[in-house]
């Protein structure tokens, strides 16, 4: 089957093109890619007139809770699909922390096979590093890679002991595995809900200083410098994590490190009035600390966006701030929330693509995030500046707890083609 | 005008309404020194006192002061099992608000609970403490004493000692005191102050013989033992010896320095029984008189501006709403 993409603006995160052109796809794969003027073809069968909208590689998606097994009630393999694709995002990795978590070769297959008949977008599940998620007792690496986990990780909770963590990373390290941690020192964390400053000093909220995230990563840093493992930082949201983090990789270390959307767009000046959609793990961070993540990711000491997304009930929501659950959805605000940032005229259309599409594709050691032939016909289609304003009840996870709700947003995904299907618009 | 629906913390106030809060509050210590104590400004009005948190001092001090008034009063203490157990904050505000009070004065654990239920319910919300975030009408109260034992709070300097990280009273002092034209000190060592308290408009010192210097107002915080177990400080006796109030350490104060205390006090801890039972230094006990009178003032006040029936459309139709939805179902 072919299609073409005419008169589109091609994004391309490899060379940082931003123009006119048009791409033909032919069984699923990209075949062709044509930069400047689209040929009139009145004779192209199955031709598609973008119209001068952008066309990028789809996002892909580093940290997503999917809900199955154990929590349909908050989101399944077929709502976190349609929020995927609805969002611009075609591919995702969902996370172990599901009930039971994702520790035994079973789990991790029964999880997939779910998730290929339920989920329209591409979907990889990471397995669990420890046995239980409990930090103590290594899963079995070999078996849940073989099963077809794409990492392995703890999802949100850190391994607290670092002898643990030391030998999980020394013995992945033996398998080319990608070890993805969470990086808030667990302690300083401990029943905390805000970042340790004036804001939460006003609120009279539970705080952990930012430090507790610098200090988990350097610890991090350090075992995956001993044991030569392929680290990944799930979601980093301070500026003094950014050092370590550089510094490690001009070391020549396999490292990389992801920030949320959501730690990139709101800061903790958001929660003055003890809004809990704006509860999250890690805390939303002050000014300062967003701006330097911001920073961070157009420089590329940031290489991946993530959304994090994190769909929790109305239940557990409508608690005072202390006592409810953290997480906000952003499956689907993934893009709007992006192109934020590029309408402020922090990041250009290319590098969003290569935070959010190419960087973590490569990480995950995927064959999409690319707009060139071969490459998955993974691709977003969306008018970047189209104005809307968000309305929780129309979001397709099924949690609304979005700190998006009523905020005017600009950019609209007008289609998503995951492998040449088309799953979203039209 | 007060023109507060609620009184959910000292922030939104303006130093106007806290003036005119106190200044009713002086005709109500009139009120209370008489035999007779009774006004009628509550008549038939329904006042919950809703404790998630166990305070016997203050539940009978609001319980008072409502009955004074002539509002029907009903305590309500929820023990924090029974939350566990499923009932949420927002079904217990949900259930007693469909029996349609006037008055809710809610003590709870958390920092924002107060907030919380008022968006959820038609009556007038007073927050009698919420988690670390503030407790206002201890606040008006400390206002109250320190206006009349020195005549004015202008150009005052007091100094709030202890935990202050921990302290919903302090939150609300701070602001109150600065509205009001004072300068205010906080004490404590640095494991308790709280994070960015510069920006909070406040002097810090850690060492308490120099914020003490010159003060006219000394505040003593309690001090919880957790703060032994949360390793903020190192013993019981290394504090007292440091920071807990005795005679040498007033000393450092104007000659005339008044001393109060939010209760319950620990005697030989942050505060030497000697000088709290001091009726010359000492105003603790007129801080709980005071506490009766502002209380009476602020139900006072919120009762004159909560809806009176009959325009309840107009004032939530959205909690109503969802109390019927939570009655369907």
């Amino acid at each position: 089957m072919t299609r073409h993409f005419l008169n589109a603006r091609l994004i391309d995160p490899a060379d940082g093109y931003d123009g006119p052109g048009a791409v033909r796809v032919e069984d699923g794969l990209i075949a062709e890619v044509v930069r400047g003027a689209s040929p009139d073809a009145p004779g192209v069968e199955d031709a598609l007139d973008c119209g001068g909208a952008a066309l990028a590689p789809g996002i892909v998606d580093m940290r997503v809770f999917a809900g199955e097994p154990g929590a349909q009630h908050r989101e399944s393999f077929r709502t976190a699909g349609a929020s995927a694709a609805a969002g611009g995002v075609t591919t995702f990795a969902a996370e172990p922390d599901t009930s039971p978590c994702l520790d035994d070769p079973a789990l991790v297959q029964f999880a997939l096979t779910r998730a290929r008949e339920a989920a329209r977008v591409n979907v990889h599940v990471m397995g669990a590093l420890t046995r239980g998620l409990e930090g103590a007792r290594m899963s079995e690496h070999k078996f849940l890679l073989d099963a077809g986990a794409i990492a392995l990780s703890d999802g949100g909770r850190a391994v607290a002991s670092s002898k643990v963590l030391r030998a999980c990373m020394t013995y992945a390290r033996g398998l080319d595995a990608l070890v993805v941690c969470t990086t808030q020192d667990p302690e300083l964390s401990a029943g905390t809900c805000a970042t340790a400053g004036e804001t939460a000093s006003r609120l009279g909220l539970p705080a952990a200083p930012a430090i507790a995230e610098r200090m988990a990563l350097e610890r991090d840093l350090a075992l995956a410098e001993t044991s030569g493992c392929r680290y990944h930082a799930a979601l980093l949201s301070t500026a003094g994590a950014l050092a370590p983090l550089t510094r490690a990789r001009e070391a020549g270390l396999d490292v990389s490190g992801a920030v949320s959307i959501h730690h990139l767009t709101l800061s903790e000046d958001d929660i003055a009035e003890y809004p809990t959609f704006f509860k999250l793990t890690p805390p939303l961070r002050a000014e300062e600390d967003r701006r330097a993540m911001v920073a961070a990711a157009a420089t590329g000491a940031i290489d991946i966006v993530c959304s994090s997304h994190n769909p929790q009930d109305e239940e557990v929501k409508r608690l005072p701030f202390e006592e409810a659950a953290a997480g906000a959805v952003g499956l689907e605000t993934f893009l709007p929330a992006c192109l934020r940032l590029y309408h402020a005229g922090q990041l250009s259309l290319p590098q969003l693509f290569e935070r959010a599409s190419a960087a973590p594709a490569r990480r995950l050691g995927l064959p999409c995030g690319r707009l060139t032939p071969g490459a998955p016909a993974d691709l977003v289609l969306f008018d970047p500046d189209a104005p809307f304003t968000l309305d929780r009840e129309t979001l397709r996870s099924k949690s609304k707890n979005t700190p998006f709700d009523r905020q005017r947003m600009r950019g609209r995904v007008l289609g998503t083609w995951v492998g040449g299907a088309r799953v979203f618009g039209g | 005008m007060f023109a507060h629906r609620h009184l959910l913390g000292i922030a939104p106030l303006s130093p106007r309404d806290i003036a005119d809060i106190l200044d009713l509050s002086e005709r109500y210590v009139d009120l209370n020194r008489q035999g007779a104590k009774r006004a009628n400004v509550l008549d038939g009005r329904t006042q919950i006192n809703l404790f998630f948190e166990n305070s016997t001092r203050t539940m009978t001090s609001f319980e008072i002061a409502g009955k004074r008034l002539g509002a029907d009063v009903m305590n309500m203490n929820v023990p924090t099992s029974s939350v566990k157990k499923g009932e949420t904050l927002i079904d217990t505000a949900m259930t007693l608000n469909a029996m349609r009070p006037d008055l809710l004065i809610v003590r709870h654990q958390s920092s924002g609970a107060a907030a919380l239920l008022a968006q959820k319910v038609n009556c007038a919300v007073l927050n009698a403490g919420d988690g670390r975030h503030e407790h206002p009408t201890q606040a008006l109260l400390d206002a109250l004493t320190i206006r009349r034992r020195k005549g004015r709070l202008d150009g005052l300097i007091v100094a709030i000692c202890g935990d202050i990280a921990n302290s919903r009273v302090a939150r609300s002092n701070i602001p109150a005191l600065l509205k009001m034209g004072a300068r205010v000190r906080v004490v404590a060592p640095p494991t308790l102050l709280p994070g960015g308290i510069e920006r909070f408009g406040v002097e810090a010192f850690t060492d308490m013989e120099r914020g003490l210097e010159g003060c006219d107002v000394v505040m003593t915080l309690r001090i919880q033992n957790e703060r032994l177990t949360d390793a903020a400080i190192p013993s019981v006796r290394e504090y007292y010896d440091r920071y807990g109030l005795t005679r040498e350490k007033l000393a450092a104060a104007k000659p005339d320095a008044v001393v109060m205390h939010p209760g319950p006090m620990n005697r030989g801890v942050e505060i030497d029984e000697d000088i709290a039972d001091d009726p010359d230094r000492s105003a603790i006990q007129e801080q709980v008189e005071m506490g009766v009178a502002v209380r009476m003032a602020i139900l006072d006040l919120l009762a004159r501006n909560a809806p009176t029936g009959g325009e309840e459309g107009e004032r939530g139709g959205d909690p109503e709403e969802r109390t019927m939805r939570e009655e369907a179902s």
